[in-house]
């Protein structure tokens, strides 16, 4: 855009920053369409390991690694991958990535691993990475590619980050295994059983939508 | 928004038919004697359980009316009802702050939120009590003793427990028949069952009034006795059978019958004219699967009482049973093909 050489002579850094069209493809990620709350993708992580903030947070950065990546990659590939064969390429891709982190878990913390079981490989078919790829990264050049990868990867996180922190303080009466609350605090056993998941998603998309309808004026 | 009515009318005056808020204002009216026998039973804890559970339902039905800029709704006494049942199916010593948490969980979730009254698909009173169950635990199913002496002047310290705070047990807690029988294997008389010398949750001890209050709105044809008839003849017949088969291991079918909720159920609960199906054929259906799974939840489920998930499931399958079965149109030979 024409108008970035202008803004840069008698601004900031971080307004020119703001006013650069690459920014939009991170913050976009972030917040305007936030895998989980706005375009609701991810569903399966997201409800199943969400029942303590730390396995959130594991969760939401091994997802966002495999994205990042996956992306980059995709980008890099996107000439030499037959139209025909894409989903599997994509498919393989993710897969590689996948299993490195998987493995990279199980060296850091082998209880995280054996708390976020199955679904550490399940971010093979997670819809969120595969769409990325299909819908960004094959049609984008590289840059803009990490850009996205990184949006779409910390807004997962900080969606899972959210959900686990309300299920953990709730349900356990702790945040990061930290017991902050008084000792004979009424534990909410449904909060960290499956229906707790829904239940915390639901009120969390409640509220994120009241403020969308807010800000539209509605 | 306000009604134009026209009120002049000439001879034949038709006789007004069963509106919402009259079946509801009766069946508030005939679930009277069985709470007062709760509070006659149970003392102050249970009055003020119910009074929590009712105050909390209808505050909440207002208010969120109030701000989906609806007209209030709270006219109609269903926020009432099933703020009352609520309060009836939880421990007489139960915390109040969690009574009140599941009464706005049965309005909030319950109703309001598939669009009020007429469009939920479960009793919204069972909704908050299966939540509170799933949520505490272990608050739902610790039991005072009925008929303790102080029971009028003394209010139980767990029942005022600070709110987000664990109860603390202060009196020696009792078994329910059923769980006495589940877990010590401790059998109930019959006499005690029938009027209500037990201990249990407050509204469903006395299954005398509970079954007085029932005669009153099928009298009045508020109540289709097709359900409880079913409910409780599947489950007496059930029940009988595995008696008959082995008498040491199994309870009797009239314990069954009087023991636990199911009196309170299947006259109160799965009669919800909004969760039960339209046919006959379907309300037969209905009651039969709701009585089959009491049996099977109370004798071989892991829990003690079943009647509560029995009838949950029943609503979940009210629509497909009314897809199943449906009513002949009128002047036609054959059922139509849907």
């Amino acid at each position: 855009m024409s108008t970035i050489p202008q803004n840069k002579s008698d601004k900031g850094f971080f307004s020119s920053l703001a006013n650069h069209p690459n920014t939009d493809e991170f913050t976009r990620g972030l917040w305007r369409d936030n895998p989980v709350f706005v375009q609701v993708l991810g569903m399966c992580p997201s409800l199943a390991v969400s029942n303590s903030a730390i396995n959130a947070l594991a969760m939401g950065l091994a997802t966002a690694f495999v994205l990042l990546m996956s992306n980059i990659l995709v980008s890099l590939l996107k000439d030499f991958i037959p139209k025909q064969v894409r989903i599997a390429s994509y498919i393989l891709i993710i897969a590689t990535f996948v299993t490195i982190i998987d493995y990279v878990i199980q060296a850091v913390s082998i209880d995280l691993h054996k708390n976020l079981g199955a679904f550490i490989s399940l971010i093979v078919v997670n819809c969120l990475i595969l769409s990325r790829a299909e819908a960004f990264a094959s049609k984008n050049n590289v840059s803009k590619s990490i850009l996205d990868g990184l949006g779409m990867g910390l807004g997962f996180t900080f969606a899972l980050l959210c959900i686990g922190s309300l299920r953990e303080i709730f349900g356990s009466g702790s945040l990061f295994g930290y017991e902050f609350m008084p000792s004979n605090f009424e534990k909410w056993v449904i909060m960290v059983l499956p229906a707790g998941g829904f239940f915390s998603l639901a009120f969390l998309l409640l509220i994120f939508n009241y403020f969308k309808l807010k800000k539209e004026g509605l | 928004m306000h009604k134009i009515t026209l009120d002049i009318s000439t001879s034949p005056h038709l006789v007004k038919g069963l509106s919402t808020d009259t079946i509801m204002k009766h069946v508030v009216y005939a679930l009277l004697p069985a709470a007062a026998f709760g509070v006659y039973a149970f003392g102050l804890n249970a009055l003020l359980v119910m009074m929590a559970t009712s105050v909390g339902a209808v505050l909440t039905e207002h208010l969120l009316c109030k701000y989906s800029k609806k007209e209030s709704t709270i006219g109609d006494y269903s926020a009432l009802l099933t703020g009352l049942l609520l309060g009836m199916t939880l421990p007489p010593n139960f915390p109040l702050w969690m009574a009140l948490f599941g009464s706005v969980v049965s309005i909030g979730l319950g109703k309001f939120i598939f669009g009020g009254l007429g469009n939920n698909v479960f009793n919204p009173a069972l909704v908050g009590r299966a939540f509170l169950q799933a949520t505490f635990p272990v608050a739902i199913t610790t039991w005072y003793n009925a008929f303790a002496p102080d029971r009028f002047y003394n209010v139980s310290s767990s029942v005022l427990a600070f709110p987000f705070m664990q109860p603390k047990v202060d009196a020696i807690s009792g078994a329910t028949p059923l769980s006495a029988l589940k877990f010590d294997g401790v059998m109930t008389t019959a006499n005690d069952l029938a009027f209500g010398f037990i201990n249990g949750s407050t509204g469903e001890t006395s299954a005398l009034f509970i079954v007085i209050g029932g005669i009153y709105l099928g009298w009045k044809k508020m109540l289709n006795w097709r359900i409880p008839i079913s409910i409780l003849l599947t489950a007496f017949l059930l029940s009988g059978i595995m008696y008959l088969i082995d008498p040491t291991k199994y309870p009797t079918p009239f314990f069954t019958l009087f023991a636990g909720g199911l009196m309170l159920g299947a006259v109160f609960m799965a009669t919800d004219m909004v969760g039960s199906p339209i046919t006959s054929m379907g309300l037969w259906v209905y009651g039969i699967l709701i009585g089959t799974l009491v049996v099977i939840i109370r004798l071989w489920g892991g829990l003690p009482e079943g009647v509560m998930y029995a009838i949950l499931l029943g609503n979940a399958a009210t629509p497909h049973i009314d897809n199943l079965i449906k009513q002949r149109v009128y002047g036609t030979s054959k059922k139509i093909a849907s």
